[in-house]
């Protein structure tokens, strides 16, 4: 009974992963219609930013600082992105931008892979958050009760900008009705490439805050995002309370069944996805399109 | 680069052609085809680093100057097996190569090993762990260089349960090479009075280990076992750190770890790892001079690996063998006769033999990670703490189940 407890736990913190980032793509697809393949790229710039901010030989910019600076310069990234290449994508087909974004994907983990091969970086755990506490079930980490408590907040805040105030309300007109918005004076063009940035700064942060847990490595993004695209599809494609709940669940079910049942950790999730397509095409928590 | 190769091969051909009329041994063609992980966890310790070997092992040997002309071409097999036997085929079939080399992932290593046999190529492996190369599926073919599981389990392994490590836990990469480290090393507890109390498969590649270590700790066992490789252990070991496996008693046993896996980790924690390798740049005057010249044509300034300098040395040994035969008679089993029946000598393993099973034997090193305070550049990772002479590091011939040895 113990180890269950544990690994419940263990698979939250993975779970909080999973929440941030198909957050981030929710945001995204759903004010944008983007399917953001560049996602994964963008939450491994996150990591090396913090690498990079950390290890120069000008200014050593500690853990903290990053996590807000690195999301702030990727995100900039992400929205001359969308600038430059994803606004010319408006009303075409799904397709196209996922094409996009999936060989931004591409050029972006060959570039760095050029540079700093495959086998990563290490990023040290801050000082403040070293050490862990005996929980009577599992010693857990500091650093891994951090992320969970951090993600929770900021996926909550997320889904209250969005959902809640002034300003989300006009960001879901306009994806609504852009042109009915853009009537009310409101510059619809700037909101969509800032929320954009959002999205991607949301993968960043994950980023950085997966830097210390796992290498800073090229791949590290792609490893992870079909997974993160499975819980999108599970929680229902621009949902963005779907997103959240089906990261953290299915963080805990892959935990779950790393305990029963090592060898089928890394498919159960999309054993998972096919389940629920198949008995709710939307999705979890999808209205029907 | 591969209208270099076509043209060479063309000229290759050309030149085979009129001269087989002739005598075989006249041929000096060469082609060598370096198959490797060239993008995933692997990449690092082979690689574009092992195609960059054999390169400079052909300018080393100085065959150009005596009319050698030698091709190389490199491959990329994802660490799948059917991309890697479907290469291989390609290369021999089409391009018409008489040589494959490194070869790390001992489930592509393995497929690969069957392929060179059918074609009658000549296969020096020096990237794959599994001992199975030169023992149940040896083949006339295979030369396997470097390192192998039995050795990691003999050295590294036995050096623990001898030290008080006597229950073992393991976490098993779940393909070929997991298995074969496990098995040997589990052989080798138990042959020392330790036992095997659990284990766990994880999937190739792994992100997260938090779960299987939280196993690993409940299991109480003094040792956790490592039978995983590049990202994979850097990981566990990372995260072991973080759950304060080794605060709390337990000790880790890395059975393979390579000095690219030791950069990702940090010597702040990687400190105080022992393990075992057959290569180390910083080992004398010879492997520092050749060190030196690989980093600086690397990207990233790295100096070479165990496993991009076994590529190094089989290459040159197979240039050996070809010289002495006075010419290519593209019969592989042929070469790697000729290569079993010389000694092996050169600057960055020593002196050594291949076994008539296949097996380089030369020494191996136990090592164990510097502290950040000892270490002095930005490679400086390593602390020798003993020599294994070859003939005990690996599989004694009487051991081994190798077909090729009953004639």
């Amino acid at each position: 009974m113990q180890a269950l407890y544990a690994q419940l736990l263990v698979g939250l913190i993975n779970g909080s992963f999973y929440a941030l980032l198909s957050l981030g793509l929710a945001v995204i697809f759903g004010m944008l219609n983007i399917i953001n393949f560049a996602h994964g790229a963008l939450y491994m710039m996150g990591a090396f930013v913090a690498y990079f901010l950390l290890n120069n030989d000008y200014l050593s910019i500690g853990y903290w600082p990053a996590l807000i600076v690195a999301p702030i310069v990727v995100g900039i990234f992400g929205m001359i992105l969308e600038r430059t290449m994803l606004q010319w994508l408006t009303g075409l087909d799904h397709l196209y931008g996922l094409l996009l974004t999936f060989g931004i994907a591409l050029i972006v983990q060959g570039v760095f892979q050029n540079y700093f091969g495959s086998s990563g970086l290490p990023y040290a755990i801050p000082d403040q958050l070293k050490g862990g506490m005996n929980l009577g079930f599992m010693f857990l980490p500091v650093y891994r009760g951090w992320v969970v408590i951090f993600s929770l907040v900021v996926c909550i805040a997320t889904w209250f900008l969005i959902e809640k105030t002034r300003l989300g309300a006009y960001l879901r007109a306009a994806t609504e009705n852009p042109t009915l918005v853009r009537a009310f004076g409101v510059n619809v063009p700037r909101m969509i490439t800032l929320t954009y940035g959002l999205g991607v700064g949301l993968a960043a942060l994950a980023g950085v805050l997966s830097a210390p847990i796992n290498q800073v490595r090229p791949l590290m993004g792609a490893d992870l995002i079909i997974v993160v695209f499975a819980v999108v599809v599970i929680g229902g494609m621009g949902s963005i309370m779907g997103s959240i709940i089906t990261g953290f669940a299915l963080g805990v079910i892959e935990g779950l069944t790393k305990y029963f049942y090592p060898e089928a950790s890394n498919t159960v999730v999309f054993v998972l996805m096919v389940l629920v397509l198949l008995v709710k095409p939307t999705g979890l928590t999808g209205r029907a399109a | 680069m591969m209208t270099k190769s076509i043209a060479s091969f063309l000229l290759g051909t050309a030149l085979a052609v009129t001269t087989a009329g002739a005598a075989f041994a006249q041929d000096k063609t060469v082609k060598i085809g370096a198959l490797s992980d060239q993008s995933g966890l692997y990449a690092d310790l082979g690689g574009p680093g092992s195609t960059l070997a054999a390169q400079m092992a052909i300018e080393d040997s100085g065959l150009a100057a005596k009319g050698w002309k030698i091709d190389i071409i490199s491959g990329d097999h994802q660490n799948k097996p059917d991309i890697g036997t479907a290469i291989a085929r390609q290369w021999f079939d089409v391009d018409k190569i008489d040589i494959i080399v490194d070869v790390p992932n001992s489930g592509v290593a393995l497929a690969v090993n069957n392929i060179v046999k059918e074609k009658n190529g000549v296969y020096v492996n020096s990237g794959a762990a599994t001992s199975d190369l030169t023992n149940a599926q040896c083949s006339p073919n295979t030369v396997h260089w470097t390192y192998d599981t039995y050795m990691l389990a003999h050295t590294t392994g036995q050096a623990l349960v001898k030290a008080g490590g006597d229950s073992w836990f393991f976490l098993t990469a779940d393909y070929a090479f997991g298995a074969a480290l496990e098995r040997d090393t589990t052989a080798v507890v138990t042959a020392n009075g330790g036992k095997v109390v659990g284990g766990v498969k994880h999937p190739l590649n792994t992100p997260d280990f938090s779960s299987f270590l939280l196993q690993a700790q409940a299991s109480k066992a003094k040792i956790i076992g490592l039978a995983n490789a590049g990202g994979d252990t850097t990981n566990t070991i990372k995260q072991a750190a973080e759950f304060g496996i080794v605060k709390g008693g337990q000790k880790l046993a890395a059975l393979l770890l390579f000095l690219t896996d030791i950069k990702a980790i940090g010597l702040e924690t990687a400190q105080g790892l022992n393990f075992t390798e057959t290569f180390y740049w910083d080992m004398n005057d010879q492997t520092r001079a050749f060190s030196k010249r690989f980093a600086e044509k690397m990207k990233s300034n790295a100096p070479p690996t165990m496993v991009q300098a076994g590529v190094y040395a089989g290459v040159r040994h197979y240039f050996k063998a070809l010289e002495a035969l006075g010419g290519n008679p593209h019969d592989g089993a042929k070469v790697v006769e000729k290569m079993k029946s010389m000694p092996t000598e050169d600057d960055l393993f020593g002196k050594g033999e291949i076994q008539p099973n296949g097996r380089t034997i030369h020494n191996a090193y136990l090592f164990e990670v510097k502290k950040p305070s000892e270490s002095k550049g930005p490679w400086d990772f390593y602390k020798l703490v003993g020599t294994v002479p070859g003939d005990q590091a690996f599989t004694p011939l009487s051991e081994s189940k190798c077909a090729l040895l009953k004639k």
